[in-house]
């Protein structure tokens, strides 16, 4: 489904991601973790479109999307959770919820899938029409994971979802990843909890700094690898 | 003048209003295309400059012309402005889109003035079945102030319903608080700033329209005198607030004419010197401005009412 191939980025001089290549297969929970300054984030904001690569390709099935404006980007399928949740404070939970789609056409269907996302994330009903910076910050991630859904992606990107959520929300939010990835959405997730995101992806990247990958596989298959629980996951 | 009559305190008030009614919408439109791309556009008086000259030229058709032509071409040049100066630097910094309002601004004054050079004196006539004022208790209104409030009331509620209950305007608030993240959530840039841009041109023809029917002084730099007081009033409303760039506009216009009216003769001349002080005064006191005030004392109820509400016995 999505392919990176060889994908460079850089802020001015400075290479934040040097000749990336991975892929998620369709239906595939793939995650992308690394140390800080790995470049993860930079990674998601490329594919994304709010990034520009200076060198490489990303393709969505088969088509390269490099160059193209981050809403032709989520009108073909892609959409980003980002860092911080990024929620739009002065507008309502509701409006926060609605302006995820506005890249749909099809507003019948588009109203069942707010019934739906709402029906899966009781506390946006509970807060509709109240401001999106009231909410907690689990409340906020799952409006942000409420607000890329309604845009019905056949990819989701998730940077960091659980950073700074209290250990109860970080379950609920792994809940609800488990839970889309059964009902077949693609995910790529980037995440701070390596340990966690390498027991629930199907195969996971791990970056190293300049985003260069150092090991690639299934949570098996990475196991077996020497000492990496030690060097990416400190569990050593 | 302590003493002044309380008609005489009504007709202060009813001037202030109707012109500080006039610097909340110029303001309301500066802080929209700021929120939207960072953008202070000083050649926005040049919108009023050519929304000015529209109306001289068009003025011999009637009024009704006058007033259609001015908006669609304020409304047209705003986009033009923005497909032609702006869009091609829209991703730089801050500070090269500001230069680049400020090179725009002067090479259009410049060029009017090449086009239209001083000596012959352009003027819009007021009409005087608009201007000529009529007392109510001791009051003088004219049907031009009593418009500028209904016009001005129009649009700011226009304003709210558009920023609140459309699509458009949702996409506007967002985008003026996020912009970036506004286009990852489908927001189409373009479509978003030339909005902002056409809202601008309308809000100011309206503004040229209420103000030229006042003034009626064509000159090429007849805009800078009330982009001047509208940025100081987005200023102290609180950079990136659409309803504290209104207020402070408003509020702003309001000083200044309260200010020219009662300041003694010999010391009018300077009226802009003393609102500016008090501007200055202000934002010693209040650095993020009127609506940061705002802010800051309803945080304040809100965290005394939170004791409170645990104080109060379960139910």
């Amino acid at each position: 489904m999505l392919e990176l191939k060889d994908v460079s980025v850089s802020y001015g001089r400075i290479a934040a991601v040097q000749g990336l290549s991975l892929e998620v297969k369709q239906g595939e929970f793939v995650g992308l973790v690394g140390h800080n300054g790995a470049g993860k984030s930079t990674t998601l904001m490329t594919i994304a479109g709010a990034l520009t690569p200076v060198g490489g390709d990303i393709l969505l099935e088969g088509q390269s999307i490099v160059g193209l404006a981050p809403d032709e980007i989520l009108r073909r399928g892609i959409a980003l959770v980002p860092e911080g949740r990024r929620i739009f404070g002065r507008l309502t939970v509701g409006e926060n919820v609605k302006i995820g789609a506005t890249v749909r056409k099809d507003r019948k269907a588009l109203e069942e899938d707010i019934r739906s996302v709402v029906e899966r994330f009781p506390v946006l009903q509970r807060y509709w029409n109240s401001s999106g910076a009231k909410l907690s910050g689990g409340e906020q991630q799952q409006l942000a994971i409420a607000r890329a859904l309604v845009s019905r992606p056949k990819l989701l990107l998730l940077d960091e979802p659980t950073l700074g959520l209290a250990p109860l929300m970080v379950d609920r939010v792994f809940d609800i990843l488990e839970q889309l990835h059964q009902g077949g959405t693609t995910i790529l997730l980037v995440e701070q909890n390596a340990a966690r995101t390498i027991e629930m992806a199907d195969r996971t990247y791990v970056l190293r700094t300049g985003g260069r990958i150092q090991f690639h596989g299934t949570a098996a298959e990475l196991a077996e690898i020497g000492d990496f629980e030690t060097a990416y996951i400190g569990m050593g | 003048m302590l003493l002044a009559s309380t008609s005489t305190y009504f007709q202060y008030f009813a001037d202030s209003v109707a012109y500080g009614s006039l610097f909340a919408l110029m303001a309301l439109s500066l802080s929209l295309l700021f929120g939207v791309m960072g953008l202070m556009n000083f050649a926005y008086g040049e919108l009023i400059m050519v929304g000015a000259y529209t109306m001289f030229y068009t003025e011999r058709y009637g009024w009704l012309v006058m007033i259609l032509a001015t908006f669609a071409a304020v409304i047209v040049f705003a986009l033009v402005m923005e497909l032609v100066a702006f869009r091609p630097v829209r991703r730089a910094s801050p500070s090269t889109l500001l230069i680049t309002s400020f090179a725009l601004s002067i090479g259009l004054q410049k060029l009017f003035y090449m086009i239209f050079p001083p000596g012959s004196p352009r003027t819009v006539k007021p009409y005087p079945w608009l201007t000529n004022q009529f007392e109510i208790k001791g009051v003088l209104f004219s049907r031009l102030e009593i418009a500028t409030w209904i016009v001005t009331i129009l649009l700011l509620v226009g304003m709210v319903l558009l920023l609140k209950r459309t699509a458009l305007g949702v996409q506007l608030r967002a985008s003026t608080e996020d912009f970036r993240m506004a286009q990852l959530v489908g927001v189409k840039a373009n479509w978003v700033i030339s909005s902002a841009f056409a809202i601008t041109g309308f809000l100011a023809a309206a503004v040229t329209i209420l103000y030229m029917l006042n003034h009626g002084d064509v000159r090429p730099n007849v805009g800078q005198g009330p982009l001047l007081i509208a940025f100081v009033g987005v200023v102290i409303g609180g950079l990136g607030s659409l309803g504290g760039a209104a207020l402070g506009g408003f509020t702003l216009g309001v000083v200044i004419n309260l200010l020219s009216a009662t300041l003694p003769r010999s010391i009018q001349g300077h009226t802009l010197m003393f609102a500016f002080l008090l501007v200055i005064l202000m934002l010693v006191f209040q650095p993020n401005g009127l609506m940061g005030t705002i802010d800051k004392l309803r945080r304040k109820r809100i965290t005394e009412e939170i004791p409170r509400a645990a104080e109060e016995p379960a139910t």
